[in-house]
C-alpha cells in the first residue's frame, strides 16, 4: 500500500538543477564573447535560490539554459536528472514553469484561456475540468474570478504578473523560474507579489530559481543567493554569508547606498520581530 | 516511481468498498488518452446513482496535482466524502481546491440588443475610418505645404530610405510579373487578331492596355501587397511598443515624421515602378508577338509611338502618383490604429492591403470614366 521508500529518497537527494562546467560563448561579428566559463551550480529541491549579478553577466542566459531555450556551448545543464535540452519535448510545462519578465501573456486570449492553455493543449481533459482548474489557479495567485474573461491588454502590470504566474503553475511543475518578478511593479504590488511567491513556495513545495536586481525581494525571499560575476559563481550561500565575501561586485551590490538601506531595513525588521 | 500510470482500483473487505488510488495523479499522466479513458470510465461507474457509499484511499498516490485534485473534488460533488484516507499534504491540496472552486463567472452573453449595439458600433467605426482618412489626408497636405516652405528641414533621409525599400527592392518582382502578363496578353490576343487578319494591331492593343491601364494597376497592386502591409505592420509595432508615443512626447509631429516620408516616397516610387512594370510587360508582349504572329520587334517599336498617343503615358503616370499616395495613406491609417495585441496587428495589416487594393481599383475605374476623351 505504501509507496516504495527507496526510490523516493533517491530522487529527493538528487538536485533539482545541476550545472556542470558550463561554457556559454556568443559569436558576435567575428569575435567571441564568453559569458560563462566553467560555471558550476547546484540547486537543491525546495530551496528558493536567487541569482544576482551585474547587467550582462548572463543571468537570464542561465535561466534560458535551464529551460532548454538556449544551448550551452560546452558543459551540461541537468534538470531533474535529465539534460535541459530535452525539456522542450511534450509535457515540459509539467516539469518547469517560467515567469517571463514582461509576462509574455498571449495577447489574443482571455485571462482564463491564457491560464488554461497548457491543459487544453493536452487534448483529452474535459472543458469544464480545465475551466475549474484555471479558476482555482487564478484565485491562488490572488485574483478575483471576475478577471477571467478580461483580455491581457486591459490588465495592470501587477495583474499581468499574477496571471503569468498562474499560467506557469497550471500544471504544478516542481520547478519555477522567475525573471525579475518584481521589476516594473510599485512597492506595494511588489511586496504583495513577494508575499504571494513566498506562500506558494511554502504551500506547494516548489523549487524556485529567481533572477532579480531588487534587493528587498532578494533579502525577503531567498533561502540561498548565488552571485554571478567574472563568468562564474563567485559566492553562494545565505544572505549573511554572501554579503561577507570580499568580491568587489558583492561590495558594490550589497554595500552600495541602496544595499545599505535595504540591509538596514532588514536589520530593523529582525530586531522588531 | 513518479512515472507509474494513475490507477483506481476497488478493494472490497467485510463492511465497505474502498477505492484505492495509486500512481502519479497529475495532469500530464491523466491526459494520456489511455489513462484518461480508463479513469473517466471508472469514475463514471462509481458515480452512478444507487451505488453503495464508497470510501477513498489516496495514500498510495505518488504525486497529486491540482488538476487531479479538482477532478476528484468535482467527482465528489464538491463536498468531502464520508470516508477518506489521505496524507496531510494531499489534504492541504484538496482544501485549497475546495476553497477556491467557484461557479464560473458568466461570459458576457450576446442578445439581440447587444447585436444591435454592435451594428451601431460597426457603423460608427466606418464613419471613424472615413473621417480619420480625411484628417490624415488634410494633415498630409498641410505637412506638404510646410515642407515646400522649408524644404531643408524635411525628413529627406527617411524619404530616401523608404524610396529604396519601396522602389528599388521591388524592381525584380514587378519586372517578373509584368513580363509574364505581357506574354499572356500577347498570346491570347494573337489568336483573336489572326482570325481577322489584323495581326499588326497587336501593337495598338498591347500599347494602350499596358501603358494606360495594366502597367500602373499591376504595379499598384503589387506595391500595396508588398509595401503597404510592411508599412502597416511597422507603424503598428511602433504603436504597440509605445515608440509613437515617444515621438509625440518629444514634440515631433507624427504626420511630418512618419506619414509624410512614406507618402512622398510612395508618390515618387509608384510612377517609376509603373513605367518599369509597363516596360517589362511590353518586352514580354513584344517577344510573344514575334514568336506567334511574326511581328518583328523593330516594327513593333517604330509603330508604337503612332499607335499610342503620349496622353496615355501621362494618364498612367498621373494615376500612379495617386495610387502611391493612397497606398501609403491607408497603410499609415491602419498602422496608427493597431491595438496592443497580436490579433489586431494581423487584422490591421489585412485590412490595410484589402482596402488599398479595393480603393486603387475604384480610383482606376473612376479615372477611366473621367478621362475617356484623353489619349484614345
Amino acid at each position: 500500500m505504501n509507496p516504495p521508500i527507496e526510490p523516493v529518497a533517491q530522487v529527493l537527494r538528487q538536485p533539482m538543477v545541476q550545472i556542470d562546467k558550463l561554457w556559454s560563448v556568443f559569436r558576435r561579428a567575428g569575435r567571441d564573447v564568453v559569458v560563462h566559463q566553467e560555471l558550476d551550480l547546484r540547486i537543491a529541491r525546495g530551496e528558493l535560490l536567487s541569482i544576482v549579478g551585474g547587467s550582462g553577466s548572463g543571468k537570464t542566459v542561465l535561466l534560458r539554459q535551464m529551460l532548454g531555450l538556449a544551448l550551452p556551448t560546452r558543459g551540461q545543464v541537468t534538470v531533474q536528472g535529465q539534460p535541459a535540452t530535452q525539456l522542450g519535448r511534450a509535457g515540459a510545462s509539467s516539469r518547469v514553469g517560467m515567469l517571463f519578465q514582461h509576462g509574455a501573456l498571449f495577447s489574443a486570449f482571455s485571462v482564463l484561456d491564457n491560464i488554461a492553455f497548457a491543459l487544453r493543449e493536452l487534448g483529452t481533459l474535459p472543458d469544464n475540468l480545465i475551466r475549474d482548474v484555471a479558476l482555482v489557479k487564478l484565485q491562488m495567485v490572488g485574483l478575483a474570478p471576475s478577471v477571467a474573461h478580461q483580455m491581457p491588454a486591459s490588465l495592470s502590470g501587477g495583474m499581468i504578473k499574477r496571471v503569468a504566474l498562474a499560467r506557469a503553475l497550471v500544471m504544478d511543475p516542481p520547478l519555477l523560474l522567475l525573471d525579475e518578478p518584481t521589476a516594473g511593479l510599485d512597492p506595494g504590488s511588489a511586496d504583495t507579489f513577494c508575499a504571494l511567491l513566498k506562500s506558494l513556495h511554502e504551500e506547494l513545495g516548489l523549487t524556485v530559481v529567481m533572477v532579480t536586481h531588487d534587493l528587498d525581494t532578494l533579502l525577503e525571499l531567498s533561502t540561498r543567493i548565488a552571485v554571478v560575476a567574472d563568468k562564474h559563481i563567485v559566492a553562494e550561500g545565505d544572505a549573511a554569508h554572501v554579503m561577507a565575501q570580499p568580491h568587489p561586485f558583492i561590495k558594490e551590490f550589497f554595500l552600495g547606498e541602496r544595499g545599505r538601506r535595504a540591509s538596514a531595513l532588514l536589520h530593523r525588521q529582525a530586531q522588531t520581530e | 516511481m513518479t512515472d507509474t500510470a494513475p490507477t483506481l482500483t476497488p478493494q472490497t473487505d467485510a463492511n465497505a468498498r474502498t477505492w484505492v488510488l495509486a500512481g502519479c495523479w497529475n495532469a500530464a499522466r491523466l491526459a494520456e488518452p489511455a489513462n484518461w479513458q480508463r479513469i473517466s470510465q471508472t469514475l463514471a461507474q462509481i458515480g452512478q446513482p444507487g451505488a453503495a457509499p464508497t470510501a477513498w484511499d489516496l495514500r498510495a498516490i505518488s504525486r497529486l496535482d491540482h488538476t487531479a485534485a479538482q477532478l476528484l473534488w468535482n467527482h465528489w460533488g464538491r463536498q468531502w466524502p464520508l470516508q477518506l484516507l489521505l496524507t496531510p499534504h494531499q489534504r492541504a491540496m484538496l482544501e485549497r481546491v475546495a476553497r477556491f472552486t467557484t461557479a464560473a463567472p458568466a461570459r458576457p452573453h450576446t442578445s439581440a440588443w447587444t447585436l444591435f449595439l454592435k451594428l451601431g458600433e460597426t457603423l460608427w467605426r466606418v464613419e471613424e475610418h472615413l473621417s480619420g482618412l480625411v484628417r490624415l489626408l488634410g494633415q498630409l497636405a498641410l505637412d506638404f505645404l510646410a515642407l515646400l516652405r522649408a524644404p531643408r528641414r524635411g525628413p529627406w533621409r527617411d524619404v530616401s530610405g523608404h524610396l529604396y525599400h519601396m522602389g528599388a527592392t521591388a524592381l525584380p518582382i514587378t519586372a517578373l510579373v509584368g513580363f509574364m502578363i505581357g506574354i499572356v496578353l500577347a498570346y491570347l490576343m494573337s489568336r483573336q487578331l489572326r482570325q481577322f487578319g489584323a495581326d499588326t494591331f497587336i501593337v495598338n492593343i498591347l500599347g494602350i492596355a499596358l501603358i494606360r491601364e495594366l502597367g500602373p494597376m499591376l504595379a499598384a497592386i503589387l506595391i500595396a501587397g508588398r509595401s503597404g502591409s510592411a508599412m502597416t505592420a511597422q507603424i503598428g509595432v511602433m504603436r504597440v511598443t509605445e515608440e509613437i508615443d515617444a515621438i509625440r512626447v518629444m514634440g515631433i509631429a507624427i504626420g511630418l515624421r512618419l506619414v509624410l516620408p512614406r507618402a512622398l516616397a510612395s508618390a515618387i516610387a509608384m510612377p517609376l515602378i509603373a513605367v518599369w512594370t509597363t516596360a517589362a510587360a511590353m518586352l514580354g508582349g513584344m517577344l510573344a508577338a514575334d514568336l506567334v504572329l511574326g511581328v518583328k520587334p523593330a516594327y513593333f517599336l517604330t509603330t508604337l509611338p503612332d499607335a499610342v498617343s503620349i496622353g496615355n503615358l501621362w494618364l498612367g503616370l498621373g494615376k500612379s502618383v495617386v495610387f502611391g499616395v493612397l497606398i501609403a495613406l491607408i497603410a499609415c491609417h491602419y498602422g496608427l490604429r493597431i491595438k496592443p495585441n497580436t490579433e489586431s496587428l494581423g487584422q490591421g495589416t489585412t485590412a490595410s492591403v484589402v482596402t488599398s487594393i479595393t480603393l486603387v481599383l475604384l480610383v482606376d475605374a473612376a479615372a477611366a470614366v473621367i478621362f475617356k476623351n484623353v489619349g484614345l
